[in-house]
């Protein structure tokens, strides 16, 4: 499914200049000017993904047994591992840097070419970095929302960084060519079944699939870039000004009453508790 | 003598007990409650057979007894419909309000049966003042070799105690990344229509069988 050759510079281009003829268009989300390009994007993406991504990656999930799953999602998980390492260090971030390249290089060995992530199991966390989130680190704005044929969320900027992520990602420089797309295209199904459960979840919860994807993606990606996920530290005050804007002062309707069967259980007489948690200012 | 000691004493216990028995609400941290609901929520949906199994009816009752009384859903609402909310009339909110609970009861009923059994959760701890009344409580989910999740709550302090108004997964907020559906509809056909929108979409997921879990 991938392309064997790099996306050239002109692909970009092109998807600028579109962005420029489309902006004269109505739109009524800043972050999203390239709205109807994307919707089209995603419209054909979900055919394709409906039509032959998702029947695949189903059937893989409940036909291959788990460990084999699982050796398959810690081989190119490994590989992955290598390019967040070199991420870390253009990111100045040592300690991280030292996780994943540490991880790299114990589950290549002690794990049999990454197909055991034995340096997991010892506890070592796994950091996601690519070059995209290196720019945006280093200051880039992430530029309007895109949805790329077939690999779907993006921005602008993550998009630019591609070329680059495409060169670091070790498999492609893989011999010969019909091992390294067999390779590629287990790698597309595997991280297709492992947001299975996600990606329903989203079609019942979400409204306007497209919009819900694109608000939550970008937060997500938001995230990402500044290593916060939605804050990482620990739990705290809250402003709700800051976190809500004007918002903040809505007044909820009052409580309807409530549906059968929600009386409010009562804590058990010896729940937790005497020791209240550390408070500091 | 004897028998006004045994009686002081008596006294006391029954006094010492009733005080921690109904201790009231607002005394537990937020953190403290979280972590409690929580616990409490994925041990059920793990030992549960038919949960485990599928059985929708089993995990949305679930959600509806042991998470939903925690959640300020009327809040999620009004956040969520922003600056829309003002305009709206005091009936278009609580129709609105009832509406958005029930969507919010499927999700998190799908969300529920998808936790696989070796899904833990650690807790961060809690640094903020007895007085706040807004506040952050974090955690992450860890399943056996998958990246860890953040998995964040916001609560309020109102009358009754900690509620949950706003929930984050995977980096995004539950009432973030609402807001662009509701303001779209909207904006289309007006409260009213998102509304109807919405009592559509529920009485689809009612008809809809859960998915099942993975292995």
């Amino acid at each position: 499914m991938k392309k064997t050759t790099m996306p050239s510079t002109r692909f970009v281009a092109v998807v600028a200049l579109a962005g420029v003829a489309l902006s004269g268009c109505a739109t009524n989300n800043p972050r999203d000017p390239l709205e109807r390009l994307n919707r089209g994007i995603y419209k054909f993406n979900d055919v394709a993904d409906r039509a032959v991504l998702k029947p695949v990656a189903t059937g893989y999930k409940k036909v291959v047994p788990s460990f084999v799953q699982k050796g398959v999602h810690n081989f190119f998980g490994n590989l992955t591992d290598a390019w967040s390492g070199l991420n870390d260090i253009l990111q100045g971030k040592p300690d991280h840097a030292a996780d994943d390249l540490g991880r790299f290089v114990i589950n290549s060995t002690f794990g049999v070419l990454g197909l055991f992530d034995v340096a997991g199991m010892d506890g070592v966390p796994k950091h996601n970095e690519d070059l995209g989130q290196t720019l945006g680190y280093w200051g880039v704005p992430s530029g309007p929302y895109l949805v790329l044929p077939l690999l779907g969320p993006s921005t602008i900027r993550d998009t630019a960084a591609l070329p680059g992520d495409w060169y670091g990602d070790i498999w492609t420089h893989k011999d010969p060519t019909r091992w390294r797309n067999i390779g590629t295209a287990i790698k597309v199904v595997d991280t297709r079944a492992s947001l299975l459960d996600a990606s329903d979840l989203v079609q019942g919860a979400a409204l306007d699939e497209y919009e819900f994807l694109r608000d939550g993606y970008l937060q997500r990606r938001e995230g990402q870039v500044h290593d916060n996920g939605g804050s990482k530290g620990d739990s705290g005050k809250l402003d709700m000004k800051s976190a809500y804007g004007d918002d903040a002062d809505n007044v909820s309707a009052p409580k309807t009453t409530p549906e059968a069967g929600t009386t409010a259980p009562t804590p058990p007489a010896e729940s937790t508790p005497a020791t209240p948690a550390p408070v500091s200012k | 003598m004897k028998p006004i000691i045994t009686l002081i004493a008596t006294a006391t216990m029954a006094f010492a007990t009733h005080a921690a028995i109904a201790a009231p609400v607002g005394n537990e941290a937020p953190d403290v409650l979280v972590k409690r609901i929580s616990s409490d929520v994925l041990d059920t949906a793990k030992s549960d057979k038919d949960i485990q199994a599928g059985d929708k009816q089993k995990v949305v009752a679930l959600v509806q007894s042991k998470i939903l009384p925690f959640v300020d859903t009327e809040k999620m609402t009004a956040l969520a419909a922003g600056r829309f909310w003002r305009t709206a009339t005091p009936a278009q909110q609580q129709r609105l309000s009832e509406e958005f609970r029930t969507l919010l009861v499927f999700t998190y009923s799908g969300a529920l049966s998808q936790i696989k059994k070796d899904d833990k959760v650690e807790f961060k701890p809690l640094r903020a003042d007895p007085a706040d009344t807004d506040v952050e409580v974090r955690s992450v989910v860890t399943s056996s070799g998958g990246e860890p999740i953040q998995l964040n709550y916001r609560l309020n302090k109102g009358a009754q105690g900690w509620k949950i108004f706003d929930i984050n997964v995977l980096g995004a907020w539950l009432v973030e990344t609402y807001k662009g559906n509701f303001s779209s509809e909207i904006n289309k056909t007006g409260i009213d229509g998102l509304i109807a929108k919405l009592a559509e979409r529920n009485k689809q997921l009612a008809s809809k069988p859960l998915a099942a879990p993975a292995k």
